[in-house]
């Protein structure tokens, strides 16, 4: 069965930090970086995604599949955003200096190639540190850290529930395509899209009834075991923090500051505007 | 039926296993980048009239970022939310559609159908699009066409899909008064 959420194993320190703080980070890394559009700061925090990536041991080989996807992904949200609106970053930074005219409406100007390249850097300042997390957090270990930074621990348990549970669905799944196919339902690319919708349905009834009967027995299991009786709960991948993990919450909050203080004081809005 | 709050939390985590399993190995591209004509929609919607608006919120919200975690994209915060949105809005048809107890045939596969309608709508035309201008500030022609392709291919799934799950599912549901007396 395919690994879906990439776990690499390997001997570092970002793998041995524990899952919450690395989430901590995470969530206040991306926020930080999506407020903002100052080109350097972003730049500054893809140097600096890349020198986690360094030390996690993690190589490009490793996820080279995952990051050709997001290439593709962004480069067609960019082509979007410049076939919709080529004057985008005109309207942002309130100048035009046209670079030269293509056609029609299109004029490629430089507040739209800032605006663009802050766009690509985002996400050049986002997916590293998505990709480490994903690449270096057990997911068994990912719901007691929803837990620890104050999710509510039947949510979490729910979480936990959803990853072991989706091999075994995928694979019902699977199991079910394949006794279609048997009996020569047609599923490939070759059947028309209305005709793909109806067999998928017809695959999906069976998967969700099943699924169905899987809720009453998990929660009957549950109930017997008194779950959801306490206030709180333990944890058997719990994990003590050490001075790693509080360095990467510092860092992720050194990082929403940093952005929140460009925004306030720095640049006077969400925007680097060198064109006034 | 009683909704028991472990039922909840194991319905919420089902929920999202299939929204998860759906979204990620069924997906049928559109035309359209970075859309795709999605079938887990059609599972939420029956999760939603089935259990309600609170487990179809969160089922609709953990699975969706599970998704996005897996391709390693980066969280799409504005579509996960909306994700979310509309199993709250397709949670609240529980209490006119009945699933559990009443025959799921013509009036209540219309109210069903005009839940999934507005929850979607609200969803992919509203909510989605102007968190991405808040969260991301990107062109609102672009969002809103993106939106409003997503709703129509969300739409049309749900239509399809979400009514034969329904029907299969109250299928299995012993219905009030099927015992005569003799």
């Amino acid at each position: 069965m395919m690994n879906i959420f990439n776990y690499i194993e390997r001997r570092s320190p970002i793998h041995a930090m524990t899952g919450a703080s690395k989430l901590v980070c995470l969530l206040l890394w991306s926020f930080g970086a999506m407020s903002s559009f100052d080109p350097r700061f972003l730049f500054a925090l893809f140097v600096l995604a890349l020198v986690l990536f360094k030390i996690s041991k993690i190589r490009v080989a490793d996820i080279r599949f995952m990051l050709w996807f997001t290439f593709v992904f962004c480069l067609l949200n960019n082509l979007l955003i410049f076939l919709f609106s080529p004057m985008h970053g005109t309207e942002i930074y309130g100048s035009c200096h046209e670079i030269f005219h293509i056609a029609g409406r299109y004029t490629l100007t430089q507040e739209q190639l800032l605006y663009h390249l802050n766009v690509f850097l985002k996400y050049a300042a986002t997916i590293p540190i998505v990709l480490l997390f994903v690449t270096t957090t057990d997911p068994s270990e990912f719901a007691s850290s929803l837990n620890r930074i104050g999710v509510n621990y039947k949510i979490a348990y729910s979480v936990a529930l959803a990853l072991r549970y989706i091999p075994d669905i995928q694979r019902e799944y699977h199991d079910i395509t394949l006794s279609l196919q048997a009996r020569g339902v047609e599923m490939s690319k070759k059947a028309s899209l209305g005709a793909r919708l109806k067999t998928a349905s017809g695959t999906l009834v069976p998967l969700i009834l099943s699924s169905m009967d899987r809720i009453e027995v998990i929660s009957n299991a549950m109930e017997l075991r008194s779950f959801g009786k306490n206030k709180k709960r333990t944890w058997y991948r719990y994990r003590k923090f050490t001075a790693w993990d509080f360095g990467a919450m510092l860092l992720g909050l050194a990082v929403l500051l940093i952005s929140v203080v460009l925004t306030a004081f720095v640049n006077h809005g969400r925007y680097f505007n060198p064109f006034v | 039926m009683k909704n028991t709050p472990v039922k909840s939390i194991v319905a919420i985590a089902i929920g999202a296993a299939l929204f998860f399993v759906c979204g990620r190995f069924v997906a049928i591209p559109s035309p359209v980048p970075n859309t795709n004509i999605s079938i887990q929609y059609g599972v939420l919607a029956l999760f939603g009239a089935a259990f309600g608006p609170f487990v179809a919120l969160l089922a609709g919200f953990i699975g969706h970022a599970l998704i996005d975690f897996s391709y390693g994209w980066g969280i799409w915060w504005s579509w996960v939310i909306a994700s979310a949105v509309f199993g709250l809005v397709i949670g609240i048809s529980k209490n006119h559609v009945k699933l559990a107890t009443e025959k799921f045939d013509g009036k209540r596969i219309v109210t069903f159908n005009i839940y999934q309608i507005v929850a979607h709508v609200l969803a992919w035309v509203v909510v989605a699009p102007i968190l991405d201008i808040v969260m991301y500030a990107e062109p609102w022609n672009k969002v809103f066409l993106q939106g409003f392709v997503a709703a129509l291919a969300n739409i049309v799934t749900t239509a399809i899909v979400g009514t034969i799950l329904c029907v299969a599912y109250s299928a299995t549901k012993p219905k009030k008064d099927s015992l005569e007396k003799k």
